[in-house]
């Protein structure tokens, strides 16, 4: 591999506290050899390529915590290669996928299966989450210590949530001990059972059941006060509503130290847009109130959430064109994760770089991988953004094997024009 | 008697009769002007007119329905239309087909008008999107039941005159109720005063965005009000963790004679029906000729469906 220069680009790179005007240089083996200001073209060699990004931003590959694959058992609504097309298109260098396939990521044998498929079939890093229990059945713990050792880096029933408490406070009891990470996706089943959307005016115009706040905000407390006992790593997949903000909050005063997640929906949505049934926005957990929303964009600013997500859950056609009961829940959105993340720096709710930190750096340090930063002698993950482009989202030009976006002829501003994953360019827009 | 006086040619600006959320205050009264006219017709000797010669109808009920089923089938028939009824427990439905392809199954057939009852919500906004017949919701899961919110205002409007000043007091099982959704909506539209009368386990969410009075003793829900509609309790999900007994039930939101002696002296009672005697109702106050319009109800329904039929069928075709 050459060496590239990449020149006049606006570097923002959080987990340095770089932003500045300057290039990047990736050396032969594909990885960072320099940074920042001083990579101009005035001190290049003559006959160096370089790539001249005409003021863009550079920031690291962008790291999704929270990503549905259709390998195996789904393929017809995602492969990895089509995965890995729509990531890199987003500027998405690396993805956690989900546990919930068929069968599931349960095992040390599938473990295998999943990495060589992820390593033959996509060109970004896909770090497989296995689940927390036996077919996330919530019964029966998965073997923390020799799945990790197979390189599983995070443990998750992905959709579901372990109802029962005695199971989850062994989990975490066990998890500490083998220093494994846990992400919760918090939904009490009794409480949200049947349920399709958030409970309340819109739910009662629509007809439709709710899910209460209170669904998610129970197994929040819950959680957190085995962790008070059980301090393991403790993440929370994802916060949809203001009331289980202030238990965060209050939690990490206390001096807890957890983490949590947003999907881009819950921060960029909201229940009102579900208008006339559009099952494309049946969504888990819900999109809720724009107080709620609001509320969420705060927690974004002052820290009380650390991570964005796309919560990527690709569903072919047919499953949503049913009653909004009977649709498939979930979103396609890795495509789109950062360009609609770009409308909280465009309206300026959310500064740019703490943006860019909650899709890249901190991540990497929840999942604890080299990821999410531009630091010299790390791979060469790196997304080009032109972060004023405007354009529309169209579902037939996304590259998701499904077409699912909740967004559909949105007007965004932002889009992702080159992609490099361990310094090759992997995606470029023409 | 019109509703809106000097009413000019009435403009119908939906494809569909979804709901009550989406029609105007002049749609309205043209469905009730027109509804008025069937009243005379359904109870001379020749019922029969030809206003929907040549006419399809599918009646599409994936609920089992007696009252609204039959209701709808004779509103097609006395209209002259060829009136098809489902038979879903039969159908491919049971099978897996999916409401799509049912309904392309069936808009294949070329329809004028599809009635369909569904126990998801949304089901017909669903179906409408997909035909190119006029969708007639005939109750939609929890959400709306428009033609029964609709007979019920000709059933008052029949008795009192008029809607608009009158308290209304809605009671029971909200909930699970579209009929009671459906009221609310045009009630309020039609300007009257609404109450609506329940438990707190069986109030949705939010309610009181809706435009109501929301009250949890009876007694006061009741009082000064001109018409008392209760709402049928389902006795399946009373055992549930909803309320603690039908008797308990009964004790504190069951209309009785001292309990409807709150409201005027003259209030209407009125039921959608089916009934639970002596759950929400005593069995003498729902035979009470002086004051239940339960009957009625049932009357009106016919000519109500036949305005709808009608007025849908007609604006399809323009």
């Amino acid at each position: 591999m050459n060496k590239k220069y990449l020149i006049n680009a606006k570097i923002i790179d959080p987990s340095n506290n770089i932003d500045e005007k300057g290039g990047l240089i990736i050396d032969e083996k594909g990885k960072i050899e320099a940074v920042g200001k001083n990579v101009s073209n005035l001190n290049l060699p003559s006959t160096a390529t370089k790539i001249d990004l005409k003021t863009q931003v550079l920031m690291p590959g962008l790291v999704d915590m929270r990503v549905f694959v259709g390998e195996p058992g789904y393929e017809y609504k995602e492969n990895f290669r089509t995965l890995s097309d729509a990531a890199l298109a987003g500027g998405v260098t690396s993805v956690v996928s989900m546990p919930n396939t068929s069968p599931v990521i349960d095992n040390v044998s599938i473990v295998d299966f999943l990495k060589r498929r992820g390593r033959d079939k996509s060109r970004i890093n896909i770090y497989p989450a296995a689940s927390l229990t036996k077919n996330t059945e919530g019964k029966q713990m998965t073997e923390f210590g020799l799945l990790k050792r197979k390189g599983i880096i995070g443990f998750t029933d992905g959709l579901k949530t372990v109802q029962d408490p005695q199971v989850m406070m062994r989990i975490m009891n066990f998890a500490k001990q083998s220093n494994s990470l846990i992400m919760q996706h918090a939904e009490d089943n009794i409480l949200s059972d049947e349920g399709l959307i958030n409970e309340g005016e819109i739910s009662t115009r629509l007809g439709l059941k709710g899910i209460p706040f209170l669904a998610e905000k129970i197994i929040v407390e819950r959680d957190l006060s085995f962790l008070e006992e059980y301090n393991c790593r403790y993440h929370i997949s994802q916060i949809s509503s203001e009331k289980t903000i202030f238990i965060i909050k209050r939690a990490k005063k206390d001096g807890k130290i957890f983490s949590s997640g947003v999907s881009i929906n819950n921060l960029s949505l909201n229940e009102n847009d579900i208008g006339d049934f559009k099952t494309f926005l049946k969504l888990s957990p819900p999109l809720r109130t724009e107080k709620d929303r609001v509320s969420l964009v705060s927690a974004i600013n002052d820290g009380t959430i650390d991570v964005i997500v796309s919560d990527h859950k690709p569903e072919d056609e047919e499953s949503k064109r049913l009653t909004f009961a009977k649709a498939a829940t979930g979103a396609s959105g890795v495509e789109t994760l950062f360009p609609l993340a770009l409308e909280l720096y465009h309206n300026q709710s959310v500064k740019l770089s703490r943006l860019i930190s909650t899709m890249t750096i901190n991540p990497s340090k929840i999942l604890g991988i080299d990821k999410g930063t531009l630091s010299i002698g790390r791979d060469a993950d790196i997304s080009i953004v032109d972060i004023n482009k405007p354009w529309i989202v169209k579902k037939n030009e996304l590259k998701s094997k499904s077409k699912n976006t909740p967004i559909e002829d949105r007007k965004l501003q932002g889009q992702v024009t080159k992609t490099f994953v361990k310094g090759k360019m992997a995606f470029e827009r023409t | 008697m019109a509703i809106i006086k000097k009413l000019k040619a009435v403009k119908i600006y939906q494809n569909h009769l979804l709901g009550i959320q989406g029609l105007s205050l002049s749609e309205v009264s043209k469905i009730l002007n027109e509804a008025k006219t069937f009243i005379k017709l359904n109870k001379s000797s020749s019922k029969k007119t030809d206003l929907l010669r040549g006419k399809t109808q599918i009646n599409l009920f994936f609920e089992p329905s007696t009252r609204t089923q039959s209701s709808f089938e004779l509103a097609g028939k006395r209209l002259g239309a060829d009136v098809m009824s489902m038979n879903i427990v039969n159908s491919a439905i049971k099978k897996g087909e999916t409401l799509i392809d049912t309904a392309m199954t069936l808009n294949a057939m070329h329809p004028d008008i599809i009635v369909i009852r569904h126990p998801d919500s949304g089901a017909p906004n669903l179906l409408s999107q997909k035909v190119n017949c006029a969708v007639i919701n005939a109750g939609d899961g929890r959400r709306e039941h428009p033609t029964q919110a609709l007979l019920d205002a000709l059933t008052i409007i029949n008795r009192r005159g008029k809607i608009e000043g009158l308290k209304i007091a809605i009671c029971g099982d909200i909930l699970h109720s579209r009929v009671a959704r459906s009221n609310i909506y045009l009630m309020n539209m039609l300007g009257a005063e609404v109450n609506v009368v329940a438990p707190n386990t069986l109030l949705p969410h939010s309610i009181d965005r809706l435009g109501v009075r929301v009250f949890t003793d009876m007694k006061k829900g009741l009082d000064g009000c001109d018409i008392v509609m209760m709402l049928r309790l389902q006795n399946e999900r009373m055992h549930g963790s909803f309320l603690p007994s039908p008797r308990e039930y009964y004790e504190f939101f069951g209309l009785t004679p001292d309990k409807l002696a709150i409201a005027k002296k003259d209030a209407l009672i009125m039921h959608p029906g089916p009934m639970n005697r002596g759950v929400e109702i005593d069995t003498n106050l729902a035979d009470d000729i002086n004051r239940s319009v339960i009957r009625e109800q049932v009357e009106l329904g016919v000519a109500v469906r036949m305005a709808c039929l009608k007025i849908f069928c007609k604006k399809h075709n323009e």
